[in-house]
């Protein structure tokens, strides 16, 4: 023990050596018998898929890259990344719709996004592809007047399109309610900075709270990149050849379903599995900031050391 | 001088009140152009609120106040008010600084790129220029070797001193500043009040909203003692703060002295 000047006993702190004592480890039965029962699971799973034929192992690696599933397989990519887009810029544009102060907007945005959410994604496709049932012909022009352009809705609305504006408007409401708690995320003293500096509403939404923004709408978006990768296959009760209705048009034609059906979810593994990988690099993108705020503890800590040997006062 | 300085900002019996809570209940106030004017008072007295009403971030609800003339958030046409354009009151705001409690600092944007957004994308000033004053002002404040550094990485004080570089990067013609002091750590204040004082000295018209009682009474041309949404006494540092005249800001004072 020391004694300080003013007689307090303090404890000894000098810096010593890291004690090289030895620690014995917590024994964990409990974890080496659950080792060896899914092992024990793995091997007759792995046996069990390896040795039915019913599987068709030979049959998934003939048309694993076959031309028609690859076309299938790059339909369903683009499906995904046409939908998603739509999704995002309709969404960002319903969220802020949301947040105005226009009852007329916010009203519009919020039945969009009750319709939308409220009805199974699958209903909605089923009724854009049936669209023509319900609008036989398509015109453009001033009501009343004759039309400026008029089609046939089929013509129009191929099944390409249908698929689109159902994945697409759908995604958008969900879309929208993401937009909306990433904005809303961000506190009201940086728009209250923004406009201070005399910045306008959009300028502000633009550079101060989209940006910010973005680390909470990130993460829920990439996971709907990956949902939507999947709803694609939806997109199959629309005769439209995406992945899943390629390999049934495939199967249709030599009745191998289950060696058909694999391909295609092999297919889907390996989109999401990489998609999970691009997320880890997106959200560490997006996380930027957050991440300086990390360090900060440690440089306050070290300039608040330094300030106390200096007296540091600001330099002018 | 013979000529006496112009008014840079005028409250006329200035109401808010948020839902039925009324916060201002008649504020008349004067500021002239050139001198430090501080609002003093306790917590809930309409001080802060009051200095939103300056640059319209909020509304007031009744009464007028004008900022070098102008009046803020209305245009007058035949003997009424017409609420302006959001272009117009960016405008007028763009002419105001604007120092928070809270610093607001845009975290997602370096130093320097704080101090430079709103001249390069408001007032449309090239980048070139801009990024010498910025410079200029990040000298001033001391602060000269972090214009790449994130906010997420600077000390409170350090924070609001790029704050503050931020707000003068637009050239106002006046500063408020509200209560920026408060949420920082005690051996940090120093460095924030030096800026300021500093900024007095080079003729700045600012407002100041602080518990700062030094600062009023060393820096400050006037000070204003608030109390219950109106002003209670007002007039010069020594004359306020030293013999205060009203039975409620010498209650405030012998608490807070």
């Amino acid at each position: 023990m020391n004694t300080s000047m003013n007689g307090l006993t303090v404890p000894d702190v000098s810096v010593g050596q890291r004690s090289p004592e030895k620690v014995k480890k917590l024994k964990r039965p409990g974890r080496w018998a659950s080792y060896i029962m899914m092992g024990l699971v793995a091997v007759l799973v792995i046996q069990s898929v390896a040795t039915n034929p019913n599987f068709g192992w030979p049959i998934v690696g003939e048309y694993f890259a076959s031309p028609r599933v690859l076309d299938g397989l790059v339909n369903t990519l683009q499906l995904t990344f046409i939908a998603m887009l739509l999704g995002v810029v309709l969404g960002v544009i319903l969220a802020v719709m949301r947040l105005s102060t226009n009852p007329a907007l916010y009203g519009a945005a919020g039945l969009y996004i009750w319709f939308f959410r409220g009805t199974p994604v699958f209903v909605q496709l089923l009724f854009w592809g049936f669209i023509s049932a319900l609008y036989p012909t398509l015109a453009l022009g001033i009501p009343g007047a004759e039309p400026l352009f008029s089609t046939d809705t089929n013509s129009l609305i191929t099944p390409v399109v249908a698929a689109i504006l159902g994945l697409a408007l759908n995604e958008a409401a969900y879309m929208a309610e993401i937009v909306r708690a990433g904005i809303v995320s961000v506190g009201k003293g940086q728009t209250e900075a923004a406009h201070a500096l005399g910045m306008s509403n959009m300028r502000t939404l633009r550079r101060v709270i989209l940006p910010q923004a973005m680390s909470v709408i990130v993460p829920p978006t990439a996971n709907n990149v990956i949902s939507m990768l999947k709803t694609t296959s939806l997109v199959s009760v629309l005769s439209f050849p995406e992945l899943l209705y390629a390999t049934q048009l495939i199967y249709a034609e030599n009745f191998q379903t289950i060696p058909l059906l694999i391909t295609a979810s092999i297919w889907y593994l390996i989109g999401t599995t990489l998609r999970t990988i691009g997320q880890y690099y997106t959200e560490r993108h997006y996380n930027k900031s957050t991440r300086a705020q990390g360090l900060s503890i440690m440089r306050r800590f070290i300039e608040l050391q330094k300030r106390r040997g200096t007296n540091d006062a600001p330099a002018r | 001088m013979t000529q006496t300085p112009k008014v840079m900002v005028k409250a006329t019996n200035v109401w808010k009140s948020f839902g039925h809570n009324e916060v201002l209940k008649g504020i008349n106030l004067e500021v002239k152009a050139g001198e430090v004017t501080t609002l003093l008072g306790p917590s809930g007295s309409g001080k802060s609120t009051f200095l939103r009403l300056i640059n319209h971030l909020d509304t007031a609800s009744a009464g007028r106040i004008t900022v070098d003339g102008d009046l803020v958030g209305y245009r007058e046409h035949n003997g009424a008010l017409h609420e302006l354009r959001p272009q117009s009151i960016a405008k007028m705001r763009s002419e105001v600084g604007m120092v928070f409690q809270q610093f607001n600092l845009f975290p997602h944007m370096s130093v320097l790129q704080n101090i430079m957004e709103a001249p390069v994308g408001v007032k449309k000033e090239s980048k070139a220029r801009v990024r010498e004053r910025a410079e200029r002002l990040l000298e001033r404040v001391g602060l000269a070797d972090k214009r790449n550094a994130y906010p997420g990485s600077l000390s409170g004080g350090q924070q609001q001193r790029i704050a503050i570089a931020r707000a003068l990067a637009m050239e106002p013609k006046l500063m408020l500043f509200d209560e920026p002091t408060s949420a920082l750590d005690p051996e940090l204040v120093g460095e924030v009040l030096d800026v300021m004082h500093d900024l007095a000295s080079t003729g700045m018209t600012m407002i100041v909203v602080t518990h700062e009682m030094g600062f009023a009474r060393e820096v400050a041309d006037s000070v204003v003692f608030m109390d219950g949404g109106v002003v209670v006494e007002s007039g010069r540092p020594k004359d306020v703060l030293s013999n205060p005249q009203e039975e409620r800001t010498q209650a405030f004072l012998s608490k807070v002295l």
